[in-house]
């Protein structure tokens, strides 16, 4: 067989606003995601009904496939009447997968703080909401980062089943090109590499802002992400 | 100094539990006095520090800190924790923080200082603990008498009206011990109210206003620092002689 990629990468518009669209609903999902399933995790700690209710939230989606999820997603948001569009319901379900994920890296994160540190922290008459905010949140983000970069990334890959609501990321923009010019094998090599590259600039991405959130570590020279 | 206590245990209980950990305990610290707290390992001793600064509530009895009833449902717990200053044996600075930014985060957050204004207490209380050089290191950059002398450092700043100290050199080798016991003896003889507990014994002797001995959750024997020479009960002389041995004197 021969390899005649030049057809494929007259496509290059389409993969690129696929490619961007990727970036964008796992910057979204990111974001969003990390707020969520950071107040799940301060939930899951305090425990009570909140709590609790995190805790089935987190199962639920850490025991079920992502697909399955967006599918609900999409399906139930419309029996509801929720006409959205397939770029919304892919950065909703993909955030509130990665929420999930995200509260269960951050609970362990947090249960590392040694109880000698919040104690010193109330023994200096800091508020409950001011040793969260210096003495558990911080330290416990830096502790999991790693674990939590590494969730983000692999959620922007898992963005890539989100083709199948047709939301228009990059896997779909591929197979739009695949059908288009007959060069499925050509075209999927393309998109290996272009997910390999986006991968490259989120690890980048949180390579930098871990230099800005966590200057000890630079001081140290400790690894990061 | 004034004669009404800043610091006063009536009659104190407290249990874990089943188990009596405190039956009855009484002293009273007046200001600007130093009290060391000795006794065998499970006396008692850290429970009762705890309990001034209301870390532990007690079952019975009364305490009363620098006006504060502990006891009173309308106490307000972060005032009590801002006259008050504590200082453990594991110093617990916080790790991602610069020394410098640990000795500013409570004044800054707490009594609204600010930056500027926390910045130049610190160097101050840095300078006097011996660490002005190290206000831009982080706590597992420096050892271990130099984190706790940072541990103290962060206390003083709040600029606290009674210190807490609970063996605050058990877990150093002798030459950082003694850097720190310098520390505290300078804090003592700067007129600061504290109560400390240690098993350095020629250090008790020198510092110590009002020694208080606990044997099995009771005050067994208190007074001045002469009380170790010359023991009313058989429990105090069998700690110190057991003391000395270990001293190796
Ligand atoms: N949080 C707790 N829960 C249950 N038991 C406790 C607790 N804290 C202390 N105890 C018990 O209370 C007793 C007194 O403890 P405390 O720490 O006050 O002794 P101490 O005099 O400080 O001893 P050491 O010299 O070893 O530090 C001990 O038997 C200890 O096991
Ligand atoms: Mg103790």
């Amino acid at each position: 067989m021969s390899f005649d990629f030049s057809s494929v990468f007259d496509q290059w518009p389409l993969f690129l606003h696929g490619a961007l669209l990727t970036l964008e609903l796992s910057v979204v999902a990111t974001v969003a995601g990390f707020v969520i399933g950071t107040a799940c995790a301060l939930a899951l700690r305090a425990g009570g009904v909140l709590g609790g209710i995190c805790q089935v939230y987190v199962e639920a989606i850490r025991n079920t496939p992502l697909l399955v999820q967006i599918f609900l997603m999409y399906f139930g948001l419309a029996s509801l009447g929720f006409h959205l569009s397939a770029f919304v319901v892919a950065s909703l379900s993909l955030t509130v997968n990665v929420g999930a994920y995200t509260a269960e890296i951050m609970r362990a994160g947090l249960e590392a703080t040694p109880a000698g540190q919040i104690e010193a922290g109330e023994c200096l008459g800091l508020s409950h909401v001011q040793i969260y905010r210096h003495v558990l949140l911080l330290p416990a983000m830096e502790r999991v980062y790693p674990s939590l970069a590494s969730q983000f990334v692999l959620l922007m890959l898992a963005s890539s089943v989100t083709s199948q609501i047709s939301a228009e990321e990059l896997t779909a923009a591929a197979n739009y090109v695949q059908s288009a010019t007959f060069r499925p094998f050509e075209t999927f090599i393309l998109l290996a590499a272009l997910y390999v590259a986006l991968s490259l600039v989120m690890r980048l991405g949180f390579a930098a802002l871990a230099f800005v959130l966590f200057p000890r570590r630079r001081r140290l020279r400790m690894a990061t992400a | 100094m004034s004669d009404t206590p800043i610091i006063e245990l009536r009659d104190v209980q407290k249990s874990f539990g089943t188990l009596k950990v405190l039956d009855g305990v009484s002293f009273a610290v007046a200001r600007g006095q130093v009290a060391v707290l000795i006794g065998r390992s499970g006396s008692g001793k850290s429970t009762a520090l705890r309990c001034i600064d209301r870390l532990e509530r007690i079952d019975a009895g009364e305490i009363t800190v620098c006006g504060h009833r502990l006891a009173d449902p309308k106490l307000e717990l972060r005032a009590l924790r801002q006259d008050v200053g504590i200082v453990f044996q594991s110093y617990n600075l916080f790790p991602h923080l610069t020394v410098e930014q640990n000795v500013t985060l409570a004044p800054m957050a707490v009594k609204r200082v600010p930056r500027a204004e926390a910045r130049a207490t610190a160097r101050d209380v840095l300078a006097r603990v011996g660490l002005a050089d190290k206000a831009a290191a982080y706590p597992e950059q420096l050892s271990g008498g130099q984190q706790q002398r940072a541990a103290i450092a962060r206390s003083l700043a709040m600029q606290p009206k009674v210190m807490l100290f609970d063996e605050v050199t058990s877990a150093l080798d002798p030459e950082l011990t003694a850097e720190v016991l310098r520390v505290l003896e300078q804090l003592a003889a700067s007129g600061m109210t504290m109560v400390l507990v240690t098993h350095e014994m020629g250090f008790a002797r020198r510092i110590a206003d009002l020694l208080v001995f606990m044997h099995g959750g009771k005050v067994r024997e208190m007074g001045p620092a002469g009380i170790l020479s010359d023991p009313q009960t058989i429990e105090l002389r069998q700690f110190v002689s057991h003391e000395l041995a270990h001293a190796g004197q």
